[in-house]
């Protein structure tokens, strides 16, 4: 159990800088993830609190001591790799005892923690084996129970479901929330998936390009997304982005025009948009709708069929892709024609950096 | 797709002709031995003959067989000790903490092997003697292990590369310090390969010439010594020389036979992932 404070974070590598000043506070007990595209420096920052990457400026804090200058092992934390990184000479149990016996804690201690471990998860029978005898679930699950012997303050995952496949995702993502539970212990996270982040984290940390995007709980970065990143990367399928014309601005009212002659009418922002002009709208498939009287036209490139609902694959006369979620009995085929309506209320807008305008 | 019957009978073919093309001397060799030093040099080349001893009674009686055997196991099993003692922590820091001039070091040490051996033998020699390392079993084994040290630090590099660096991690991570990471998790996962090398550094420095010839006479001398001491003095007695190349080569070719499945494994070694 531990908090994780992240100061002024930075990491580069020789001339180059990967992380540009990371500040971060990752409360006790918390279940945070890390998203970001391959390359946004989530991996790296994971691995600096670690241990295993230097930090080259700023601060690391574990409950509130500075451990950067600290060797990994020392700062009572436990990692599980994306490949699981096991010990392939070592049975399941030595692999999970290892680090005990590097302690030097007695052999009869050791083998009831490691028994207690592989209840929790449900591999009693595995102990003996050797990694190669066994399937991916179950290599999870032992680098698992190895990070779990060890009662750290915190567990560092990277990426630990994605070499699985998707059944087996899906059950393991059920589980880790259920370990958390029960074990009742900061875990830090680290995904390209934003599935995972959405459906298991109490708050996720979006990086973009070495910094932090966005900080929130998954519902605050999926209705009040802070940049069109962020916006275009929780949800899927993705936000739909048009580019618009501000025609008119008043204290309450925006009035925006479309390339194909729509226009609509939005509460807003707080602040008045700099350099007006041109800005972007965002809009969620699941707020658009197929509407005779839409205000949008264009044509149907494919659907896709997830029995509950499907989404519509569209294409706007000026070719400005368009996703549409409809029920799943939808009767649209590809090459259909059709109008659409946007539900401006739950629209987003974006400054030409690309930054949300809050709406009153 | 399988290859046809007559490629695989082809390629067996080509496979079989290199064995023997390779095997031929050897088998030569021994049976020379075996020859009294009239059939030896006969031609045609007498292929059935009545075996005798004689050579071997001959030879043993000339030179202390089991000194210069000595020498050789000493230097040999020195060198690759010694070799290996260097090679495993340069491997290491080249294979998991690799720098901007890594390759460049490798290349490097590789083309030492490319200078031929003469070329260095003058300093050499006058440095061996002066330190006073001339005819010692201690100066050898120095001069030998350094003489594979190149192909042994390759080696192992290649196969300290196919370690996955999370595996290192992970350890670390678990609280094992550098020599723990290396005993308990580097060495174990890579015994194949070390051992694989290891043969061969030791199949090197027994059959390892210039050098012995060179820095040793009498007390340090090992058998490739003992070999070449038959063929000069008293003009060339083939079926003797083949009987002491015969025993210099025995016990290194019964040493590589019994070790061939370890070998084997170590160099096709990959199965750590």
């Amino acid at each position: 159990m531990a908090t994780v404070e992240l100061r002024n974070v930075r990491k580069r590598f020789g001339a180059h800088e990967v992380i540009h000043g990371v500040d971060l506070r990752i409360e006790d007990r918390e279940f945070v993830a890390f998203v970001g595209p391959s390359g946004s420096g989530k991996s790296t920052l994971l691995r600096m609190i670690a241990g295993l990457e230097s930090v080259s400026e700023g601060e690391v804090l574990i409950d509130g001591a500075a451990v950067q200058d600290v060797a990994p092992a020392r700062r009572g934390l436990a990692m599980v790799f994306q490949s699981y990184a096991l010990y392939p000479h070592m049975t399941v149990a030595e692999n999970m005892s290892f680090a005990l016996r590097l302690a030097g804690v007695p052999a009869e201690e050791r083998n009831r923690k490691v028994l207690a471990a592989a209840r929790t998860l449900g591999m009693e029978l595995l102990l003996e084996r050797k990694p190669r005898e066994l399937s991916g679930g179950q290599l999870q699950r032992v680098a698992l129970g190895r990070a779990m012997v060890r009662q750290p303050k915190a567990f560092l995952l990277d990426e630990p479901l994605s070499n699985l496949d998707a059944s087996l995702q899906a059950q393991m993502r059920l589980e880790l929330v259920r370990l958390h539970r029960e074990l009742d212990t900061t875990m830090i996270y680290v995904t390209h998936d934003q599935v995972e982040a959405m459906t298991m984290a109490n708050r996720i940390v979006v990086l973009n390009d070495g910094r932090v995007e966005q900080l929130g709980t998954p519902l605050e970065l999926y209705q009040h997304p802070a940049s069109i990143f962020v916006a275009g990367f929780i949800g899927a399928p993705r936000m739909n982005f048009l580019e618009v014309e501000v025609t008119s601005e008043t204290d309450e009212c925006l009035a925006l025009a479309y390339s194909q002659g729509a226009v609509w009418k939005v509460r807003a922002p707080r602040e008045p948009i700099d350099g007006g002009g041109r800005i972007k709208l965002g809009i969620r498939p699941e707020h658009v709708a197929l509407d005779e009287n839409g205000e949008l036209r264009g044509e149907i490139d494919a659907v896709e069929h997830l029995g509950p609902r499907a989404y519509l694959h569209a294409r706007l006369a000026d070719g400005t892709p368009l996703v549409v979620q409809t029920g799943g009995d939808t009767g649209v085929r590809e090459g259909d024609r059709l109008a659409f309506r946007l539900r401006t209320d739950a629209a987003h807008l974006f400054d030409g950096d690309g930054r949300a305008l809050r709406r009153q | 797709m399988r290859p046809k019957w007559q490629a695989r009978a082809a390629l067996a073919m080509v496979g079989w002709l290199a064995a023997l093309a390779m095997f031929f001397p050897i088998l030569w060799m021994v049976l020379t031995s075996f020859k009294t030093e009239i059939a030896a040099v006969a031609t045609p080349p007498v292929v059935f003959f009545k075996p005798t001893l004689e050579n071997y009674r001959a030879v043993l009686e000339r030179a202390d067989y089991l000194a210069f055997a000595r020498n050789s196991v000493a230097v040999s099993l020195g060198s690759t000790l010694l070799a290996l003692a260097l090679a495993i922590p340069a491997a290491y820091s080249m294979a998991f903490f690799p720098s901007r001039r890594t390759k460049d070091i490798l290349l490097w040490m590789l083309s030492t092997k490319m200078l031929p051996a003469v070329g260095v033998l003058v300093p050499i020699y006058l440095l061996w003697r002066s330190l006073g390392l001339l005819d010692t079993i201690a100066g050898l084994i120095v001069m030998d292990s350094i003489s594979v040290l190149p192909l042994v630090v390759w080696m192992l590099f290649s196969f300290f590369r196919e370690v996955p660096p999370e595996i290192l991690e992970a350890s670390r991570m678990d609280g094992a310090s550098q020599r723990e990471e290396m005993t308990h998790i580097l060495l174990p996962l890579c015994t194949p390969g070390i051992a694989a090398t290891a043969l061969l550094s030791m199949i090197l420095c027994w059959n390892e010439a210039f050098w012995s010839l060179n820095l040793t006479t009498v007390r340090a001398a090992t058998l490739t010594v003992f070999t070449a001491s038959f063929s000069s003095p008293e003009g060339l007695f083939w079926a003797k020389l083949s009987a002491a190349s015969t025993l210099a080569i025995a016990p290194i070719l019964i040493f590589g036979w019994m070790s061939q499945r370890q070998l084997v494994r170590g160099l096709s070694f990959g199965a750590v992932k």
